[in-house]
């Protein structure tokens, strides 16, 4: 699925435009804890989150997140904005919560890649 | 009036980092670039008194469609191929230069940025102008051709630097020989300074990716390393030190801190188990996953802390020979150090 189609799913909207949204994306995980992403995720996945602080956008880096989607409409703050512009991480707010957006793209077929706990790296 | 299909083009079109990056370097160089850096210097002139008819040999052997016209030295008009049809359906070309020349004239400095001599170009969409230097004296010609040459030639350096450099960075532990080859990075890391959290970490993936190494490799580095950082932000008196040394088949990781210690290191390695407060904890950390995350990342880790001194963290991540940061070399002795 395209970041394309994921943004028109959530009815998401960009919030720091000159981004790769033609990127391919393999699957999600929605988690506020950023040390449950770095533990849980998988290369080349979108992060959902309430979380809206710059160390989000650092744990994306780190981890290999293609892009962000900020549930319930939230706003991160300028600074966030502009770490994740340096990155080249694509931000979306949605106004829907955690559950629905997970709801509407597991649906839509993207799948979780959120691995379990016995799995390492 | 905007059309449907200018409407949808716009909508549909996503321009990429890739794309924006490219426009701006474009943008940029026209901005950067001097007229003079790009425009012909070697330029044929006439003066105004030379027959029509040797304007005509000289643009066909020297195969240009125009020239500019000097009288003792200074510029006085512009002579062109369309000048010289006027000239040929008259019959007159016999005339002297001065007769059919363009004495309205378009000229940009030496010293002004290639933009001016864009702007000009389209604004009066002539195909030359004649380049002045600051004693408005002839110095060369400027066409479009000229100006997509140069930005092209510019664009292609840039991209040749950017290659030697990660041809140099990825083969650092090639070229240098010796019995052991390490990389040291220090990092100092402040207490409290959420807002730079994970810089360090940042720094050191990009680094390791540089060097050569898989994004899986620099991925494990990366979160083992981010986590022990946000431990020296949040629970640290004072905060503390990262140092990374990298060599062809492993990656070790060094965290330290003059305190508070850990007082039970069983517990601090439990999933969960936590002392930090609510105010770290809305920052997304301090849920009491970050050493166990630690632990399950990299292929070794030990811990030593003594409440009131410090703690002592080691890590670190091996390569096989496939991910390894150079071709295998059985010819040096890299062995893996098991001590601090």
């Amino acid at each position: 699925m395209k970041l394309d189609d994921v943004i028109r799913l959530v009815e998401g909207q960009v919030l720091n435009s000159k981004s790769n949204l033609d990127w391919e994306i393999r699957g999600a995980c929605g988690a506020d804890l950023m040390s449950d992403v770095l533990a849980a995720i998988q290369p080349d996945a979108i992060l959902l989150t309430g979380l809206c602080n710059p160390q989000v956008v650092r744990t994306a880096q780190i981890a290999d997140v293609r892009a962000i989607i900020f549930v319930r409409g939230k706003r991160p703050s300028s600074e966030t904005i502009e770490l994740a512009k340096e990155e080249g991480i694509p931000l979306i707010s949605s106004p829907y919560g955690m559950f629905e957006l997970c709801g509407r793209l597991y649906q839509a077929g993207l799948p979780s890649l959120e691995c379990n706990l016995d799995c390492a790296g | 009036m905007t059309t449907d299909q200018e409407l949808y083009g716009r909508r549909g079109r996503i321009v990429t980092d890739q794309d924006a990056k490219d426009i701006t370097r474009v943008e940029e160089l026209a901005y950067d670039l001097k007229i003079q850096d790009v425009m012909t210097r070697d330029v044929s002139t006439v003066s105004p008194e030379m027959p029509m008819r040797n304007v005509l040999d000289m643009l066909r052997k020297r195969r240009i469609s125009g020239a500019p016209v000097l009288d003792n030295e200074n510029l006085v008009g512009i002579i062109s191929m369309e000048d010289l049809v006027r000239a040929m359906s008259m019959n007159d070309l016999n005339a002297p230069v001065a007769k059919y020349m363009t004495t309205n004239l378009i000229t940009v400095f030496g010293f002004d940025s290639l933009i001016k001599a864009l702007e000009k170009l389209i604004q009066v969409n002539v195909g030359r102008l004649p380049v002045l230097d600051e004693n408005n004296k002839l110095v060369g010609m400027i066409t479009k051709g000229d100006i997509t040459r140069g930005i092209l030639i510019a664009i292609q350096k840039d991209y040749q630097e950017e290659e030697v450099r990660r041809y140099r960075a990825s083969h650092l532990f090639e070229d240098i020989k010796s019995d052991r080859t390490t990389l040291v990075m220090r990092y100092h890391i402040k207490k409290g300074d959420f807002i730079n959290g994970g810089n360090a970490s940042s720094n050191i993936k990009r680094a390791l990716v540089r060097l050569g190494a898989s994004p899986q490799i620099a991925r494990r580095c990366g979160i083992a390393i981010y986590e022990a950082e946000m431990n020296l932000i949040i629970h640290t008196n004072n905060g503390g030190r990262i140092k990374v040394e990298i060599e062809p088949q492993k990656i070790t990781m060094l965290v330290t801190d003059d305190g508070p210690g850990i007082e039970n290191i069983e517990n601090a390695m439990k999933p969960g188990y936590s002392t930090a407060t609510n105010t770290v904890r809305e920052m997304g950390f301090g849920a009491g996953m970050g050493l166990f995350n630690i632990k399950r990342i990299v292929d070794n880790m030990e811990l030593t802390s003594a409440p009131g001194l410090g703690t002592r963290l080691w890590m670190s991540i091996i390569m096989e020979d496939d991910e390894s940061l150079r071709e295998a070399d059985s010819s040096t002795d890299i062995q893996g150090e098991t001590t601090q």
